[in-house]
């Protein structure tokens, strides 16, 4: 799927209000501050359905913190916390 | 000639109806156990097909790749690879996909292919996969997938028929090579390109409806709301302990009169003596005034059922994840914590689903904490005899209302704990990864969570009948010998092997308002929480001589006084766990310290509580 859009709209899925809806750019396990390494949190997040193209929208908010985050990811819907979130870079 | 028996492997990804299909293969033959060496459940099954062929089918634990992530995801890896000690490769693997959700599960299906196992891709749930309006071209599917694809139905009778019948024939055809297993971990980028590879194939085959399936969103609109979600998740565990106490009732005072009954009929024919106080006194009404409460026991497994099936359970995951993990705790250690409220042992086992090492630590050390089923016999035996039965604010019982007090501080101390274990002994660095899937709603299946209590109950009434029937002959024993010399005055018990160690323990137990009797029940009770009950129910009933065993807690409100009760109760909010627990914890920890850890400083604080608590009652008038 090519991106045709502006980088400059590139945001991490971590700083996303609820409702906020997007395609997913690509993945940067770095920016994320997790307990996991890279690799792990990478490989995990594309076993939850996190890839490249794959439509987001976030749905519920956490009471505390606005966290974690409910995550439509095509078809499915993964709670993640807005930490590991900050390695999905939507658009 | 009979064939052998063949070996069939369920594997899936959580959600994916995976042990509802199991149960509707299986029925009630089923046989839990744990893998050798780690505290894994392992379900094993078994069935007939209708060409007559003996199957035994497992069901793994549910993972979303072979990479094994956590231990009960490793077994799934070596299970499928042939790696699992002691286990027979499978001859058949049946992978099981949510028809209303496949991409997750096509991915793990292309990695599992590499494993060179057969395999058939069963479509489950593909009841409501149509009824939303998703059609599959099955054909495709399985040109595309190189593999077998059949749907089921598993809730509906006759809707595992397909499955079965291609089973037979498969079955007929396996060759009597394994095939070569190219499998091995996937890194990123190879994970990538079967992801993608999953979802071209649904693109090609399924086409899904216009308008997408809302019921879930709906719900979630209430219950993930962040002040809604709470008050409904409050009000769920509420509805759950006041069901507790006032629903089971009638059951239970069916089986009670059961079992009095049967002691009258052992008291009537036998002649007295060692025997027909061995049958009355120790076995008919020990053993009775356990199994009188595995009404509420059934009642708690149900109602923790009933809300995974509907898919709630993660939701409350959800909710609670900020919360818990003020208190050092990961979302996911909602469910095996909540697990503990039935029993504290398939809650420490399902704290394997963490896999952050220190916050499963946590998690198995505060387990305990949670008030588990055996400690009600004790609670509700203390609260109706010492807690009157009124209504308080004209609707709520006063007794479940203490229940629920019980259970709450149950909980708040887990919390308090949890935090002090971060804080002074496991400094982490930062929390781990809370990922989690929320599964759309479902109507709970009926026949599956029968089933499932079913097994619960059996394991329960089997530990009952072990344990438990032991340590309450062994309470006879020591309660009964040596016996009363002839001509001694005052009760029989006095003189037993009981009495000298229950009065040995007195005076460290006096600061809080326990007696000898109660030392004595309690020291089985370390052994088995419940047995606390029945070795009271001995102790006293043999101490009243022949005299039949009436209500043991109208005996115990004349001998104790109201601050003793509630140091009591203090004491069992904490009590150091039974030795099944303890086991189960060195098992998963490894290590025998935190076994000891955990029996020490629940003591102390079991100690601790009582003796605030009987000190206070009695300052404010109730010794």
């Amino acid at each position: 799927m090519t991106d045709t859009t502006d980088t400059h709209s590139h945001m991490p899925l971590g700083l996303a209000q609820r409702g906020y809806t997007g395609v997913i750019q690509h993945l940067a396990a770095k920016e994320a501050g997790s307990a996991l390494s890279d690799v792990e949190l990478e490989s995990r997040l594309i076993e939850l359905g996190f890839v490249e193209g794959a439509r987001v929208e976030i749905l519920h908010e956490g009471l505390v913190g606005r966290d974690p985050i409910a995550v439509r990811v095509d078809s499915t819907t993964i709670a993640v916390r807005r930490r590991e979130a900050m390695a999905i870079i939507v658009a | 000639m009979e064939a052998p028996l063949l070996h069939l492997a369920l594997v899936g990804t959580p959600n994916s109806g995976k042990t509802s299909l199991f149960n509707a293969l299986t029925g009630s033959r089923q046989k839990v156990a744990n893998y050798p060496g780690v505290t894994v459940e392992r379900k094993e099954g078994f069935f007939v097909t209708p060409l007559g062929r003996q199957v035994s089918v497992v069901d793994l634990p549910g993972t979303y790749s072979l990479r094994g992530r956590s231990p009960d995801e490793e077994i799934t890896r070596d299970f499928v690879l042939g790696k699992a000690s002691g286990e027979t490769l499978p001859d058949l693997v049946l992978c099981v996909a949510d028809s209303t959700n496949l991409r997750l599960t096509i991915r793990l299906l292309l990695e599992l292919k590499r494993t060179g196992r057969p395999m058939i891709l069963v479509l489950n749930m593909f009841d409501i996969a149509s009824r939303r309006g998703i059609t599959v071209d099955v054909e495709r599917l399985a040109k595309e997938l190189g593999v077998p694809v059949v749907t089921s139905i598993a809730v509906r009778k006759g809707g595992t028929a397909d499955l079965l019948k291609l089973t037979d024939e498969i079955s007929a055809a396996l060759a009597a090579e394994p095939v070569e297993n190219s499998w091995r971990a996937l890194g990123v980028s190879e994970l990538r390109a079967t992801q993608r590879e999953a979802d071209r194939i649904i693109a090609d085959c399924v086409s899904l409806p216009a308008r997408p399936d809302t019921w879930t969103a709906r719900i979630d609109a209430i219950v993930l709301h962040p002040v809604g979600g709470l008050i409904v998740l409050a009000l769920i565990l509420f509805v759950m302990f006041q069901a507790v106490f006032a629903w089971a009732q009638p059951a239970m005072e069916l089986l009670k009169s059961g079992f009095d009954s049967l002691g009258e009929l052992v008291q009537a024919t036998l002649p007295d003596g060692l025997l027909q106080s061995f049958l009355q006194n120790g076995v008919i009404s020990g053993v009775g005034s356990v199994i009188v409460f595995l009404p509420q026991i059934i009642l708690i497994f149900l109602f923790i059922l009933l809300l995974e099936d509907f898919g709630y359970m993660a939701r409350a995951a959800f909710l609670m994840d900020r919360i818990m993990g003020g208190a050092g705790l990961h979302g996911r250690a909602f469910i095996p914590l909540l697990s503990s409220f039935a029993c504290a042992i398939p809650g420490i086992m399902a704290t394997r689903v963490i896999d952050n090492k220190r916050d499963r630590l946590t998690t198995i050390l505060i387990a305990p904490l949670m008030t588990c089923s055996a400690r009600i016999p004790v609670y509700t035996l203390i609260i109706s005899a010492f807690i009157p039965a009124r209504d308080v604010w004209g609707f709520i019982n006063l007794q479940g209302l203490v229940m629920f007090g019980l259970y709450a501080a149950g909980i708040v101390s887990a919390l308090v704990v949890s935090f002090l274990i971060k804080f002074f002994m496991l400094r982490d660095f930062a929390p781990a990864p809370f990922m989690l899937e929320l599964p759309d709603y479902k109507m709970p299946r009926l026949k599956s969570i029968a089933i499932g209590i079913y097994t619960r109950a059996k394991m329960f009434l089997q530990r009952a009948g072990t344990t438990i029937f032991s340590m309450m002959v062994l309470i006879w024993f020591l309660a009964s010998f040596p016996q009363p010399p002839a001509g001694a005055t005052g009760p029989a018990i006095e003189f037993s092997l009981a009495a000298m160690i229950g009065k040995a323990l007195e005076p460290l137990l006096a600061p809080v308002g326990f007696n000898w009797q109660i030392a004595v029940a309690l020291i089985p009770g370390m052994a088995a929480r419940e047995v606390a009950v029945a070795a009271l129910g001995t102790v006293y009933a043999i101490e009243g001589g022949s005299e039949a065993v009436e209500q043991i807690g109208q005996v115990l409100a004349t001998k104790w006084s109201l601050a003793t009760a509630l140091s009591m109760l203090a004491w069992y909010i904490f009590a150091p766990q039974c030795a099944s627990t303890l086991a189960v914890i060195r098992r998963e920890t490894g290590s025998w310290a935190w076994m000891g850890v955990t029996f020490a400083y629940m003591l102390v604080l079991a100690y601790a509580a009582s003796l605030v608590t009987y000190n206070v009652a009695l300052a404010l008038g109730a010794g």
